[in-house]
């Protein structure tokens, strides 16, 4: 085991970036047309960095399984983008947002990280607004703010509950100006499939184009990921239907860590399962607790709809239990309290697996028209699922899995352990430690992207001047594209009995079941005996139809399907290691008697990082150390 | 519920195509069209054939992909829903279903279902931004917008992209698609100093791929996001008043 080195500049918090900025090396204007650049995945992440790469002048291709870098999964999120403004006037600091987010990620995140991201939050506001993004305004023509879960300011800004499909769209606009002007060069439907590297630094990719199967080599001097959230392992999750880990895992195997995978994310407010064909979930914004109530009934056994049981016969249970944060209370938090009242037996719905988000109380106060102007969409896309009006009955959700907090392990500076390898966004693991509060996933994508990769990938170029890419005829190269040709060969000869989403929803349900909302030691022992023989019989058993040479839906699932099943086993291995109960790490022998998540400062303040030792072997655990300067470490409490 | 399917197969760009019927037995009416679809490709596999290919993805309506003509409607005759958000109940047991892909010369068939839409992308390189580089943006709080303004900007910008408007249009026309992304950034004050440039920018690229507007109205009833077509006129008044404006430009055309 080694001790990791994040490279957190020295010196007081607030000058950490500014300094460090400084002290980089940079590359002048007219050297950073000589670099080449990938992206891989146009979310807020990739197209914010791709388009500001390119307008910094560095030549850049950018790839996207998608036909077009707009349809990435950054365009579902629905509630707003954070930041410390204090546009409201109600105490808000960038040390307040600060402060926050550490908070509400269970002091599981690095500090430093944190702290440049609150710096950075404001200028995205100004940054997306000049660029045209249609945030919700008051009458006088100035911004809008509403709350989130995990904060007792008004911090959020939104675009009705289309924030993240409207900061995608300036990303993508931004991008889409860059491709115009020659600076980036646009590969769509063309999937990731294996990285490249060359005396241990990140050099390329290999690609497959979707639509006839060909595989190619491209080579620069620094590769970027940016593929986003593997909660897909569970299957089910509100997560768009391609999302995999496949760009990290490929990394993973080439050696660059993975930083704690079993940091997932349960989001209290989806629309519950109805029955097992579902293919996924769909997300109710948390900016619907600012007006809703959560409540189930006090009896278990009461059948009567939700309109008849009288205010005396309901358990507002998050205002009874979390009296000064009551619905706002952060998403870990609510997630848990919702999972124990169905424990309990007093979920609600014909499948008795949710609880009532009910806009009754507000629609009263405000009318049915302000909360529509609020929740129009989100009213609506409920009703289209479910066929119940949200106007006049109560709401029912769930929690399902919704974001992934760890990701490859990234120094300060973005930059995996493998030199010219960088992974932003979701897609690493640095800045919201053991939960995420809400509108913060937005915030990160775009802060990455926008205002700080493009300062520190310089640092780490400045080195390579005048030094060509490796070709892509060099070895190196040719023996990725064979290895992925190979894998895909393999994967549609098998031709045994089963689909490839048969395997996929049985893996889901082990994930949900041994590494989900809560975990024990035999729960998991039992998944990581389960997994393994699962894998076996995929790689032995699955039915992949179609052929390599023509767009194939089921072997891309089955790529992806593959790699889901190493990365559960190290998720289970992950949550297992970790003895303590931390934000979305909820393990049942570590709680105190409230049933709230019990950490250990002493032994597990610090970040997980694996290394991969080769295909069923097991990875070896590195660390790296937090350290809390400058907030004190406490018992999370929203009570 | 029990349904027959009559489904556009075609095995990739520029081949022949053709109807080929399937039958989808025991589907569950709360599921959606595409879980629909997902059950019988999954039994396709099992019956080693090859699944229909159809573009999806986020699955909640926002992400633009999906798409199909659903008995001649694209993404079927409810209004204001996208084909992921269709679900089987509004269907009758026993229904036949005819499944296409968007038809419009500029948009070609790949394979089955898809189809080719990067047109609209080439249309926002054209114009569809507003040119700011990071960094250097004014306070937020220094560009004041109307409400109105903002709203309606609000109301263009939830287009999703997902050229319905194209597949409903008998001249296969993009002007929904181009107007609702002229609007969004036109009504704004931030878009107010390349106004008429972008405006003559994307409607000409435009016209490169799609056919004329002539007044149908088909591309408002089948947005899945109910974009209005009065940004269509919007889109026609700038137009005009850009080629007043830039008279040497037009004058060599």
């Amino acid at each position: 085991m080694t001790t990791l080195d994040a490279k957190v500049p020295a010196g007081p918090i607030q000058d950490k970036w500014t300094n460090h900025r400084f002290d980089m090396k940079l590359v002048n204007p007219a050297n950073k047309r000589k670099y080449e650049i990938i992206i891989i995945g146009t979310g807020l992440a990739g197209a914010s960095a791709a388009a500001t790469l390119g307008e910094l002048g560095y030549n850049v291709k950018v790839f996207t399984y998608h036909d077009s870098p707009r349809r990435a999964h950054s365009i579902a999120a629905q509630g707003g983008i954070n930041a410390a403004k204090n546009y409201t006037n109600d105490g808000d600091s960038i040390y307040r947002l600060f402060y926050d987010t550490v908070k509400g990620g269970d002091y599981r995140s690095r500090e430093a990280n944190v702290y440049r991201l609150a710096e950075v939050s404001n200028e995205i506001i100004d940054q997306c607004t000049a660029q045209g993004v249609p945030f919700a305004r008051e009458y006088g023509g100035l911004l809008d703010n509403r709350s989130f879960g995990g904060a007792q300011v008004s911090r959020t800004f939104y675009a009705r509950g289309q924030t993240g499909q409207q900061l995608l769209l300036g990303a993508y606009q931004a991008l889409a100006r860059q491709v115009s002007l020659g600076n980036v060069k646009l590969f769509n439907r063309s999937e990731m499939l294996e990285v490249v590297l060359h005396e241990g630094r990140a050099v390329g990719v290999v690609v497959r184009d979707l639509i006839n199967g060909e595989i190619s080599s491209h080579s620069a001097h620094a590769v970027v990921l940016a593929t986003g959230g593997y909660c897909n392992v569970f299957f089910l999750s509100t997560m768009a239907m391609a999302c995999n880990t496949t760009a990290i895992w490929r990394a993973h195997r080439k050696g660059a860590f993975f930083a704690n995978p079993s940091y997932t994310q349960i989001h209290p407010t989806c629309i519950p399962v109805h029955d097992e064909f579902q293919s996924k979930l769909t997300l109710m914004s948390e900016s619907l607790r600012n007006d809703g109530r959560i409540w189930v009934p006090i009896d278990p056994d009461d059948t009567r709809a939700a309109n008849d049981i009288p205010e005396s016969e309901r358990d507002y249970y998050l205002e009874r239990i979390y009296p000064s944060f009551g619905n706002l209370a952060p998403r870990d938090v609510s997630s848990r309290a919702a999972m124990r009242m169905i424990d309990e037996n007093r979920g609600v719905g014909p499948l008795k697996n949710g609880v009532y988000l009910d806009f009754s109380d507000a629609i009263n106060r405000l009318g049915k028209d302000v909360i529509e102007a609020r929740y129009g969409n989100l009213f609506e896309m409920y009703e289209r699922i479910t066929d119940e009006d949200p106007y006049d009955v109560p709401m029912r959700i769930y929690p399902a899995p919704h974001y992934s907090m760890g990701g490859l392990w990234v120094d300060y500076n973005l930059m995996t352990n493998v030199p010219g390898l960088y992974a932003i966004g979701e897609a690493n693991f640095s800045d919201h430690g053991a939960n995420r509060l809400g509108a913060s996933a937005l915030m990160q994508g775009l802060a990455d992207g926008y205002f700080v990769l493009p300062y520190t990938i310089a640092d780490y170029l400045a080195d390579w001047l005048n030094v060509k890419p490796v070709p892509t005829d060099h070895e190196v190269f040719k023996e990725a594209e064979q290895e992925v040709d190979g894998r895909l060969k393999q994967l549609l000869s098998i031709n045994g009995t089963r689909t490839v989403d048969s395997f996929h929803r049985e893996l889901g349900k082990i994930m949900i079941e041994y590494c989900g909302l809560a975990r024990s030691k035999p729960g998991l022992e039992k998944a990581l005996a389960e997994i393994p023989a699962l894998r076996d019989e995929f790689w032995k058993n699955v039915r992949v139809t179609g052929t390599e040479d023509n767009y194939n839906s089921e072997l891309q699932k089955a790529g992806r399907v593959a790699d889901f099943f190493e990365l559960a086993e190290l998720m289970c291995r992950d949550a297992l290691e970790r003895e303590e109960s931390c934000g979305g790490h909820f393990r049942v022998e570590h709680q105190t008697e409230e049933g709230e998540a019990k950490r250990d400062d002493v032994d597990q303040a610090h970040v997980s990082a694996w290394e991969w030792k080769g295909f069923n072997v097991p990875q070896a655990h590195h660390k790296e150390p937090l350290e809390f300067e400058n907030v004190a470490l406490a018992q999370r409490s929203y009570k | 519920m029990d349904l027959t399917l009559k489904v556009w197969r075609q095995d990739g760009p520029g081949k022949p195509g053709e109807f080929r019927e399937y039958e989808a037995k025991g589907i569950s009416p709360d599921s959606s069209f595409l879980e629909m679809l997902d059950v019988v490709n999954e039994r396709l596999v099992e019956a080693g054939d090859v699944p229909i290919e159809f573009d999806h993805d986020c699955r909640e309506g926002i992400c633009g992909t999906c798409g199909v003509m659903i008995n001649g409607h694209p993404h079927g005759d409810q209004k204001g829903t996208a084909t992921c958000q269709l679900h089987m109940r509004k269907f009758n047991d026993g229904d036949r279903i005819v499944i296409e892909p968007w038809r419009a010369t500029g948009m070609p068939v790949m394979r089955d279902l898809i189809v080719d839409r990067s047109p609209l992308d080439r249309i926002i390189e054209a114009g569809g931004y507003i040119s700011v580089n990071t960094g250097g943006a004014p306070d937020a709080n220094l560009i004041p917008v109307p409400k109105p303004a903002a709203e309606s900007s609000m109301d263009a910008a939830a287009c999703i992209g997902c050229a319905a408007c194209i597949a409903a249009c008998p001249n296969s026309a993009g002007q929904l698609f181009t107007s609702a992304k002229l609007a969004h950034l036109n009504l704004l004050p931030q878009g107010q100093p390349e106004r008429y440039a972008r405006t003559i920018a994307m409607v000409e690229t435009m016209e490169e791929f799609f056919g004329s507007c002539t007044n149908h109205g088909e591309c408002e009833e089948a947005c899945p996001k109910s974009i209005s077509i009065d940004n269509i006129a919007l889109m026609n008044r700038d137009y005009i008043v850009a080629k007043f404006k830039d008279r040497r430009k037009a004058g060599q055309r």
